[in-house]
């Protein structure tokens, strides 16, 4: 057996009281896949910082090739034939492909390089034109430059830090396909990632740290997602349970199914939800899994199929309109702030219009007459209360940055003093202050006693502000548990797909014999589900 | 290379107005080197194509005449291009507005009363609405291209027109002409200023074009129907999130602009021509679409792009008699400010950029 490619013998980071890494000890032999499994904080990124020389361990000794090394700074890691693929990217979008390549290989004679990154991207199947700017690629492509800057350097060691997350299901396979022919190389890989079905159907190894430590390592296709789940949080993930809330619901969910209304779309299937007065549901889940058909479903820009799968303050509108439903105490705030909860063109007095055309809104006069004035003051008072900053009510929704405007677009709602409102992705896209702002509204809304769905990928957010959290995976819903009963890990398993039905606990009957052939592939939908969400 | 068009965010409002003055500018450009080159001179084509028609009484009764049906048209196509719904087929609406209105002096040449021609033009009304809501209906049902609908339809109604003047309508005393018979004067529309100093052909069928260019500005800026149409036009998700029904405001836009074309239909039969004949309109319904656009989609704007288009009409016809030029340079001069139009209001929103590709490749 040849020598491992790696070892590392009780490495010890301290930073100030806390052990980040405890006397790790681990090998990677070549040509594996390895992944590195652990909660956030559990010691990962500061075990590759060492690896990659941006971190110095306090003790223990790291053996490259059966010799002991010192990995002083990145560039000697590079000179070992270690190289990573950075979770978020740094590219510079005015520039083309060939031209962030060189800048990330400042070593490298720049003469040729396109060809060769030309060649090599069409050897690993990873198609990527060196002259294309990379402000017109994809997520996807871009990572490709990344994984083609890793690629160009020969590397012995690739390590992948969450390289899926921004990925659609195709491009994960591409992805796969690639490290699997580094793998046949003889290249070892280590694999960072949340996603244990990915990691279970990938690597043929798996290290699972908790607190600085290695608490396991194991082959993950022998083990199911909820099990290793469990290991890296130690012991069973909080139960999803109900708690007892007796004020009857604002908004009422009951087996709402959908089909996919295109084929990029997905289905939505047996949706049950309750958003109670008084409190934020947040629904966590990554982009594409059926957020903004059940969206559309909620408001009632589509129809449901029976009027009892929604039901607002007891009254069942699944076969009500949106506009029925905004005269019934809801309000909305869609995903996408341009061209959906706002007219670009049109200026702030008219966009207050879009939601806000009714008598009852004061904008709205007898005979189908509009009151221009009402809706010019219903918008100076929306800027105002939101702080949006604009030069005044006749600037153009599109002359507003992202964050002002979904602060006027919010404002615009919560000027209605809505008894429920439904916010897809409150602060996609926008600055932090902004998002700040927007989030303490919300929160200042349920306190008002009204009900607060939140459908965000941001989960960071929803920790912030949901009383009771739901994870959409695939077209169905998990039961929403209290946030505070939750983990990061508890949510990312669910979000990564298993039957939200069985939420993954210690009851393995309810899950096993699937479980361990692979995930319970809930409808087909899931592979092109994302696709819409790709760039 | 590659030739990038990218939205300006902040068109300022002025350029707006500008830009269809600049579009006649560079049209009068591209006109003089056509006159240039079929060897006459432009300065004296120009005046005679543009000046002269306006310099008679009769000859600003003419304008009138022709300004009418174009701005009625151009109205309600405003109300359909800005709700984002293409209808093309106005001509053919025009041809069936102008059949169903003169069924009654046709049908029932003894008609007469108060009561004929305000039965007519509700007719024409109605005959346009029905015409277009066959390709509102295979539109928002099936689906159909709205587009070839209503621009095939528009030969469908023509060749009914046809058949009518040469059959079952034909004018029983007209000698085998293809023609009705000459409509009773409780059937046609009363001219405007028929004596005096000012006096000529012109009927009311100006005052109603501007009645109506008045009543849809109102209706575009004051009503929630015309909110519902611009935001359709502008953003057809933010007009489903603000609970506009998309397929209704689709229906209501080819009822609108078929019903005013059929109006448009009903006024010229009634008013200029006084029968039907197998071609009713030198392509009205045609020449209003780039009224509608040079008007910039707005009622007032239309009046003014009416007036201009009317003019290029009798500046044709006036060509041809001092110039003996083709009739047929009206239509060029037409086409050629449609493009104008076209190209001043894309410059206008949108900032062209050109960028080379591929630049930092070594060789």
């Amino acid at each position: 057996m040849t020598p491992p490619l790696l070892e590392i013998r009780n490495l010890t980071k301290t930073f100030g009281s806390l052990k980040a890494n405890d006397s790790i000890s681990l090998t990677l032999g070549e040509g594996e896949i390895v992944a590195l499994l652990g909660e956030n904080g559990a010691g990962k990124s500061t075990l590759v910082k060492m690896l990659f020389g941006a971190l110095q361990p306090d003790s223990g000794d790291i053996l490259w090739r059966d010799k002991e090394t010192v990995i002083s700074e990145p560039a000697v890691a590079r000179r070992l034939g270690i190289s990573m693929v950075h979770q978020h990217f740094s590219l510079f979008e005015a520039f083309t492909v060939e031209e962030n390549i060189a800048l990330g290989l400042p070593d490298m004679p720049r003469a040729g390089l396109a060809e060769k990154a030309r060649t090599l991207s069409a050897e690993y199947g990873l198609p990527l034109d060196p002259g294309a700017l990379v402000a017109d690629l994809s997520v996807g492509e871009r990572q490709r430059i990344e994984i083609v800057r890793c690629l160009l350097q020969n590397p012995t060691l690739v390590i992948m830090d969450e390289p899926t997350s921004v990925l659609t299901p195709q491009e994960v396979e591409r992805l796969f396909g690639t490290l699997r022919k580094l793998k046949a190389e003889g290249r070892t890989v280590v694999y960072i990632s949340h996603k244990l079905e990915e990691v279970r159907a990938l690597c043929e190894r798996a290290v699972i740290l908790r607190h600085g430590k290695v608490v396991e390592t194991c082959i993950p296709a022998e083990r199911t997602a909820a099990e290793l789940a469990s290991a890296m949080v130690g012991g069973a993930i909080a139960n999803v349970g109900r708690t007892k809330r007796t004020p009857t619901p604002v908004l009422a969910v009951r087996g709402l199914d959908q089909p996919a209304a295109t084929t990029f779309g997905t289905s939505l299937s047996d949706i049950n939800l309750d958003v109670r007065p008084g409190e934020v549901v947040g629904i966590a889940g990554i982009a594409g899994n059926g957020q903004s058909e059940l969206f559309a479903m909620l408001s009632g820009e589509e129809l449901a199929a029976k009027a009892d799968a929604v039901t607002l303050l007891g009254e069942p509108v699944g076969r009500i309109g949106i506009d029925g439903r905004r005269r019934r105490g809801a309000a909305f705030v869609p995903e996408e702030r341009l061209g959906h909860g706002a007219v670009p063109p049109f200026d702030l007095s008219d966009n207050a219009l879009v939601s806000r055309h009714r008598m009852s809104d004061g904008t709205a006069a007898p005979l189908g007459f509009l009151r221009h004035g009402a809706a010019r003051r219903l918008a100076a008072r929306v800027i105002k209360a939101m702080d949006v900053r604009a030069q005044g009510t006749h600037s153009t929704a599109g002359s507003l940055s992202g964050g002002n405007l979904q602060k006027f677009v919010v404002g615009r709602e919560l000027d209605a003093k809505p008894k429920l409102l439904i916010v897809d992705q409150p602060t996609w896209g926008v600055d932090a202050g902004a998002a700040a702002n927007i989030r303490q509204h919300l929160i200042d809304l349920a306190e008002s006693g009204a009900g607060v769905l939140v459908i965000s990928q941001d989960l960071d957010e929803l920790f912030e502000i949901a009383d009771r959290i739901a994870v959409i995976a695939a077209g169905r819903l998990s039961p929403a548990a209290p946030a505070d009963t939750l983990t990061r890990e508890a949510i990312g398993l669910l979000m990564a797909g298993p039957a939200p039905s069985s939420p993954p606990s210690a009851s393995p009957p309810s899950t096993s014999p699937t479980h361990a052939a692979g995930p319970p592939s809930p409808p087909p939908a899931s592979p092109a589900a994302e696709h819409s969400h790709a760039h | 290379m590659r030739i990038d068009l990218r939205r300006r965010t902040n068109v300022p409002w002025w350029a707006e107005a500008l830009a269809p003055l600049l579009a006649f500018t560079v049209t009068l450009a591209i006109g003089s080197v056509m006159f240039a080159a079929s060897g006459k001179p432009p300065a004296a084509a120009l005046t005679a194509y543009f000046i002269e028609p306006l310099s008679e009484i009769w000859s600003i009764h003419e304008l009138a005449i022709k300004a009418a049906p174009l701005i009625i048209i151009a109205v309600g196509l405003s109300v359909a291009y800005r709700s984002n719904t293409w209808n093309i087929g106005a001509e053919g609406q025009f041809v069936a507005g102008a059949i169903t209105g003169a069924a009654i002096p046709v049908l029932f040449p003894g008609a007469t009363g108060v009561w004929v021609l305000p039965a007519m033009l509700a007719l024409g009304l109605l005959g346009g609405a029905a015409w277009g809501a066959i390709p509102g209906l295979l539109k928002t049902r099936f689906g159909a291209n709205e587009i070839l609908v209503s621009l095939m339809l528009v030969y469908v109604a023509q060749l009914l027109l046809d058949w009518l003047v040469r059959g079952p309508w034909r004018n029983p005393e007209g000698y085998n002409f293809p023609e009705t018979r000459f409509f009773d004067d409780s059937a046609r529309l009363p001219e405007l200023i028929a004596m005096g100093d000012y006096g000529g052909r012109a009927n009311f069928g100006i005052v109603i074009a501007l009645v109506l260019a008045a009543a849809t500005a109102i209706l575009l800026t004051r009503t929630k129907k015309g909110f519902e149409i611009k935001v359709t036009g502008a953003s057809p998700r933010a007009a489903r999130f603000a609970g506009f029904d998309q397929k209704a405001t689709t229906m209501f836009a080819f009822l609108f602009s078929g019903a005013l074309a059929g109006l448009a239909g009903i006024v010229e039969v009634a008013g200029a021509i006084g029968q039907l004949t197998p071609v009713i309109s030198p392509g009205y319904g045609f020449t209003a679409i780039i009224v509608a656009f040079l008007g910039r989609l707005h009622p007032i704007g239309i009046v003014i792009a009416g007036l201009v288009l009317a003019l290029t009409y009798l500046g044709g016809e006036a060509a041809q008699i001092s110039l003996g030029l083709s009739e047929k340079i009206a239509q060029v001069f037409q086409g050629v400010l449609l493009f104008a139009v076209l190209a001043s209001d894309t410059l206008v929103r949108y900032r062209v950029t050109v960028t080379a590709r591929g630049r930092g490749v070594p060789a």
